[in-house]
C-alpha cells in the first residue's frame, strides 16, 4: 500500500501512531539540546520517578530512596559527544554517566542513546544492544531519546534482511527492536504506557 | 483450568461463566474491537497469502524438527549457551529445577511463557523452595490470585481494576487507588526490585533460528528485557515447534503474529539473544545461559498426518478473539492451560482425555477461528477430529450411537420422521411446537420450536416437477433432513425461483440427511455411510450442478465429504467430483442463473440479513446473498456483526441451550435495531433458530429463507 512512501515520511507517521514522539534535528548537537531540555523540563520541580508518588511497599519504596538526583544515562557516544552532553549536563546540575548502569536501577530519567536503523512500516528502531549499559538504560530511563540518522531507515523489515542477519548472528549479540514506549494494556485493556520500560520514547531523526 | 468430571459439571460452571457480569462485558468489548483493529492492521497486505507461507514454512519445520534441533543446539552451544531436550513436563521442571540449584538461586524473576504455564513450571519451582514471580502485569495479577490465564496474550482480561486495587492494596499494604494509570505504575514499582534481586531469569521465546543461533522474544511491556538482563542466569524455555530455520521466515511470522493478536503493528519490543552476553552481574561478566526445548508430544504430533498442523500455532490467541463460545464463557471455561479453539485441541495432547473430553463438546462449528487463524490451521475440523477420538477411547454414549444407527438407515429415518409428525399433533399448533414434551423442552424454552410439515418436500415433488424444454443446466437438488420434512415450502419456493430460468431440475428420492449432525457428535462411521448414500444417490456424472438451499449441507458436501472420503481409493474420484458440483442457493442464483433487477419486482420492503457461519466462511459466500437482496427490489438494511453465528448449530443447541440462547439474543438484538421488517438468510438451521426465537419474544419481524424472498419478488 504505502509503496510510493518516503520512508521518513512513513517511520515518523508510523512511529507517531504508537506514541513516539519524533523531531527531526539538523545536527547532533541539537540533538543533545534536545534531551537536556527535556530532562530540564520533565516534572520540572521533582526528582521522583514515575511510581515513586504512589503508596508502596517497604520494598518497592526502599529502591525509590536510592535516587538521589536527576540523571541522564548516555553510554556508546563517541566521547566528543559525550562530553559536550555531560558539559551540559553538569551546568543544569544533572549528572550524565555512560555506565555504571546497575547503580542507578532505581531509575534514571533520560537514557540517550544512537540507533543502528528505522523500520518505516511499523516505526520501530533496531537498536544493537550488545552493551548491557545501553541495553539498561534504554530498559530503566523514564524517557528514551533515541536518535536516528534519516538514512538508515528502511521500508520494511525485509529491506533490512541482510542487516539484521549480520546484527543478530553475532555472537554473543543482544538485538532489540523497540517500538513505541513500554506499553500494558493488561487492567481492563485500557492502554497505559511505562509499565517496566520508558514512559516515553523520544526519536530524534538525524539529518545526513 | 478445568475440573468439571462431566459434561453436567461443566455446564453448571458455564452458567456460573455466563452470570459474570464483568466478564460478559469486557470480552463483548474486546470481540466487537478486534474484527476492525486486525483489518486495520492488515491494511494493504496480503494477508491470505502471508498465512498460506506461514502454514507451509512451518510444516516444513515440522517435518525437520529433530534436525533443526541439533543444528541450533550446535549453532548455540558454540556461543556458550546450554541446551537441552526435555521429553516430558516434569523433565523440563526438573532440568530448571537443577540448574536453579547448580547456580544457588534463591528468587527467579519470569516473562510470559505459555510453554511455562503449560508444565506448571511454577508450581514445581516453588514446591523446590524458590520464589518466583511473574513479571508480566497480566501474569503477575493472576499468579497473585493464584489462577491460570484467561487468554493467551490478555490472561487477566477477566477482571476489573477494583479487583486489581484490591489485590495491590494487599501486596502493598498499602490502599491503592482504583485508577489503572496509577496501578500499572505500582505494579512498576514492586516489580523493579525484584528483578535486581533475581538471581535468575526464567523467559519463553517466540523463536529459535536455527541459521543465526539467536531466540526472539516477542513483548509489549518490555519485562522480558530486564528479565534476560539483570539476572546472572537466563533459561529461555520453548516448544520444538518454536524452532526456525531462517531469520527471514521468523521475520515473516513477526509481521503476522502482533497484527493477528491485538491489532498492533508489531509488538512494542522484539528482543533477539545469541549466546552469553555481558551481564555484570555473573562472576565471569557474561550471563549463564540454557534454553530449554520441549518436547512434551510435539514430536510425536509432528508425525501424525491430521494432527500435525497444530504445530503451526504462534499463540497469538486470536482463535480465542473471534468465538463466539469464548466470548460468552471466557477463558477458564473454554480451556484448561491454553484457551479458544487451539486450546481445545493442545488440552487433548498435553493435558489429556479427561481435561479435553468436555471442551471439545463445546464448538459450536462456526468455522471463525479458521477464517482467522495466523498459520492457517483446520481447527474446528481438528476440534471434531478429536471429539471422535475421545468417543472411541470411552465409548459412544447411548443416543449418540442409536442417532448413528438410525441415520444409516434411510427408510428407518424417514419413518421416524412421519411418525414423529403423528406423535406430535396434540401438541402443534400454527406450526409450531407448542408444547413438547417434558423430556425434549429441557431448557429449549427460549425459542420455539418448529413442527413437521404436514407433506415431506419429497412427496410434493412428483406433483410440482417442473419440465423445463431445452434445459442449459442438469441440476440436482439436495434437501437435507430440515427442509425436506419441517420446511418443505423453502425447496418449493426455489423450484419456482429456478424453473422457469433454464435449469432442469431432479430430486432424487434416495437422499438422505447429509450427516453433519453424526459428525457433530463423533460419529465419524455413520458419517462416512451416509456420505457414500448421498452420492450414490445424486450421481455427479448425471448433474452440473448439485444445488442446495441449506448452507450447512452444502459446506459439509463441499469440504466434509472430501475428508471424509477423499483417501478410500473406491470413493476418491466420485467424492471429488461430487464436492466440485455443490453449489449454494445464492451462488447458484446469482452467479450461474445470474439473476438481476430485471427478473424481479421493485418496492419489496426492507429487509436485513444473517450470514450463516457455513456459507460466508464455509464456502467463502460472502456478496451474492447481498447482492441478490438488493437486485430483487428490497432495502437491505445491513445489521451489525451479521457473520457472527446465531446459535444454532444443529445439535450444539441441544447440548448447550444456555449458550445457544445467549448467541440467539444478541443476534436478534442486532436484527431488530436496523428496523427490518424481514430477516432473510441462506440456511433452514438458521432459520429455525431465529423464528423460533423472534416468535418465542413475540416479535413482529419476519424471516425468510432466501429462496422465498426471491420467490416473492421474482416476475
Ligand atoms: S468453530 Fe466456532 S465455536 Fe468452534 S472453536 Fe472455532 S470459533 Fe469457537
Ligand atoms: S491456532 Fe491459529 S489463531 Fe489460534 S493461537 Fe494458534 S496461530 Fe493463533
Amino acid at each position: 500500500m504505502n509503496e510510493s512512501r518516503n520512508p521518513v515520511e512513513l517511520f515518523e507517521e508510523k512511529a507517531k501512531a504508537v506514541s513516539a514522539l519524533v523531531t527531526r534535528v539538523a545536527s547532533m548537537r541539537e540533538a543533545v539540546a534536545y534531551a537536556l531540555d527535556v530532562c530540564d523540563t520533565k516534572q520540572a520541580c521533582q526528582l521522583l520517578v514515575s511510581g515513586c508518588s504512589e503508596p508502596l511497599s517497604e520494598k518497592g519504596q526502599a529502591l525509590c530512596e536510592t535516587k538521589q538526583q536527576k540523571v541522564i544515562a548516555a553510554p556508546g557516544l563517541p566521547p566528543e559527544l559525550f562530553a559536550e552532553l555531560e558539559a551540559g549536563a553538569r551546568e543544569r546540575g544533572v549528572l550524565c554517566v555512560e555506565k555504571g548502569m546497575r547503580e542507578h536501577l532505581g531509575g534514571v530519567d533520560i537514557g540517550f542513546t544512537l540507533v543502528d536503523f528505522g523500520i518505516a512500516e511499523t516505526g520501530t528502531l533496531v537498536i544493537n544492544s550488545n552493551s548491557e549499559e545501553l541495553r539498561l538504560a534504554t530498559m530503566i530511563a523514564e524517557f528514551h531519546v533515541a536518535v536516528l540518522s534519516r538514512s538508515k531507515i528502511r521500508e520494511t523489515s525485509r529491506d533490512l534482511e541482510a542487516e539484521l542477519a549480520a546484527l543478530t548472528s553475532v555472537q554473543p549479540s543482544y538485538t532489540a527492536f523497540v517500538t513505541g514506549a513500554s506499553r500494558t494494556a493488561d487492567i481492563e485493556r485500557v492502554l497505559a504506557l511505562g509499565v517496566h520500560g520508558p514512559l516515553e520514547l523520544h526519536i530524534l531523526l538525524l539529518e545526513d | 483450568m478445568q475440573h468439571a468430571k462431566n459434561l453436567k459439571e461443566y455446564r453448571a460452571e458455564l452458567r456460573e461463566a455466563l452470570g459474570d457480569e464483568f466478564l460478559r462485558q469486557a470480552m463483548d468489548k474486546f470481540a466487537r474491537f478486534y474484527p476492525g483493529a486486525r483489518a486495520r492492521a492488515f491494511a494493504g497486505m496480503d494477508v491470505d497469502g502471508l498465512i498460506h507461507e506461514i502454514a507451509e514454512a512451518k510444516d516444513k519445520a515440522a517435518a525437520r524438527m529433530d534436525e533443526l534441533y541439533e543444528a541450533f543446539k550446535a549453532k548455540a552451544e558454540a556461543a556458550g549457551v546450554v541446551v537441552h531436550l526435555a521429553r516430558t513436563a516434569r523433565e523440563a521442571n526438573e532440568i530448571i529445577a537443577a540448574i536453579a540449584k547448580e547456580n544457588e538461586v534463591k528468587r527467579i524473576v519470569k516473562s510470559k511463557s505459555m510453554t511455562a504455564e503449560e508444565i506448571h513450571l511454577n508450581h514445581h519451582l516453588e514446591a523446590e523452595g524458590y520464589e518466583v514471580t511473574e513479571t508480566d502485569l497480566g501474569e503477575w495479577i493472576i499468579q497473585l490470585r493464584g489462577e491460570g490465564p484467561t487468554h493467551m496474550v490478555m490472561p487477566a482480561i477477566h477482571l476489573s481494576r477494583y479487583q486489581v486495587a484490591d489485590l495491590f492494596s494487599e501486596v502493598t499494604h498499602q490502599k491503592q487507588e482504583v485508577d489503572i494509570e496509577k496501578l500499572v505504575k505500582v505494579a512498576r514499582r514492586e516489580l523493579r526490585p525484584r528483578y535486581i534481586e533475581a538471581e535468575m531469569g526464567i523467559s519463553g521465546a517466540n523463536m529459535a533460528v536455527v541459521e543465526t543461533g539467536a531466540i526472539g522474544i516477542v513483548t509489549n511491556e518490555g519485562n522480558a528485557r530486564l528479565v534476560t538482563t539483570l539476572p546472572r542466569v537466563h533459561v529461555a524455555l520453548m516448544g520444538l515447534d518454536k524452532l526456525t530455520p531462517t531469520l527471514a521466515e521468523g521475520l515473516r511470522v513477526l509481521r503476522v503474529l502482533p497484527r493477528n493478536a491485538t491489532g498492533q503493528a508489531i509488538s512494542s519490543y522484539v528482543t533477539w539473544i545469541n549466546g552469553r552476553n555481558e551481564c555484570a552481574s555473573s562472576p565471569d561478566g557474561k550471563k549463564i545461559m540454557h534454553i530449554v526445548f520441549l518436547d512434551n508430544g510435539r514430536s510425536a504430533l509432528a508425525r501424525d498426518p491430521l494432527f500435525s498442523q497444530v504445530l503451526r500455532c504462534v499463540r497469538c490467541g486470536a482463535c480465542a478473539n473471534v468465538c463466539p463460545v469464548y466470548r460468552l464463557v471466557g477463558g477458564h471455561r473454554y480451556g484448561h492451560i491454553y484457551i479458544g479453539a487451539i486450546g481445545l485441541i493442545l488440552t487433548y495432547f498435553f493435558h489429556g482425555r479427561d481435561k479435553a473430553k468436555n471442551l471439545v463438546q463445546n464448538c459450536i462449528n462456526c468455522g471463525a477461528c479458521k477464517a482467522v487463524c495466523a498459520a492457517g490451521i483446520d481447527l474446528p475440523m481438528l476440534i471434531k477430529e478429536i471429539h471422535a477420538r475421545i468417543l472411541d477411547e470411552e465409548g459412544h454414549s447411548a443416543p449418540s450411537t442409536l442417532l448413528a444407527a438410525v441415520l444409516k438407515n434411510r427408510k428407518l429415518f424417514h419413518t421416524l420422521l412421519r411418525s414423529a409428525k403423528l406423535a406430535q399433533k396434540p401438541l402443534a399448533s400454527g406450526g409450531y411446537i407448542r408444547h413438547l414434551p417434558m423430556l425434549l423442552a429441557k431448557d429449549q424454552g427460549f425459542r420455539t420450536l418448529p413442527a413437521i410439515a404436514a407433506k415431506p418436500f419429497r412427496d410434493l415433488w412428483p406433483r410440482i416437477r417442473p419440465e423445463t424444454k431445452s434445459p442449459r443446466y442438469r441440476v440436482g437438488l439436495f434437501s437435507g433432513c430440515v427442509q425436506d420434512f419441517v420446511y418443505p415450502e423453502q425447496c418449493v419456493a426455489a423450484v419456482n425461483v429456478v424453473a422457469g430460468k433454464g435449469a432442469a431440475l431432479d430430486f432424487p428420492l434416495d437422499q438422505s440427511c447429509c450427516g453433519l449432525p453424526v459428525v457433530m457428535m463423533g460419529e465419524i462411521e455413520a458419517a462416512r455411510e451416509v456420505a457414500r448414500q448421498n452420492i450414490r444417490a445424486l450421481d455427479p456424472g448425471k448433474y452440473d450442478y448439485i444445488l442446495t438451499l441449506c448452507a450447512s449441507c452444502a459446506s459439509h458436501l463441499k469440504h466434509g465429504y472430501l475428508k471424509l472420503l477423499g483417501d478410500d481409493p473406491a470413493w476418491a474420484v466420485k467424492v471429488r467430483q461430487f464436492a466440485d458440483k455443490v453449489i449454494d442457493f445464492s451462488s447458484f442464483a446469482h452467479d450461474v442463473l445470474k439473476l438481476g433487477p430485471e427478473d424481479f419486482r421493485k418496492d419489496g420492503g426492507s429487509v436485513t440479513y444473517h450470514a450463516p457461519c457455513h456459507l460466508c466462511r464455509g464456502l467463502g459466500v460472502k456478496d451474492a446473498p447481498r447482492d441478490l437482496l438488493r437486485d430483487a427490489g428490497l432495502d437491505y438494511k445491513p445489521s451489525e456483526e451479521e457473520e457472527v453465528c446465531c446459535g444454532f448449530g444443529g445439535t450444539f443447541s441441544m447440548k448447550f441451550p444456555e449458550l445457544s440462547a445467549e448467541l440467539l439474543a444478541k443476534k436478534l438484538e442486532h436484527a431488530e435495531a436496523t428496523g427490518a421488517q424481514t430477516l432473510v438468510t441462506d440456511c433452514p438451521g438458521c432459520v429455525m433458530q431465529l423464528r423460533g426465537g423472534l416468535e418465542k419474544k413475540g416479535s413482529s419481524m419476519r424471516v425468510k429463507h432466501m429462496a422465498e424472498i426471491l420467490a416473492q419478488q421474482i416476475k
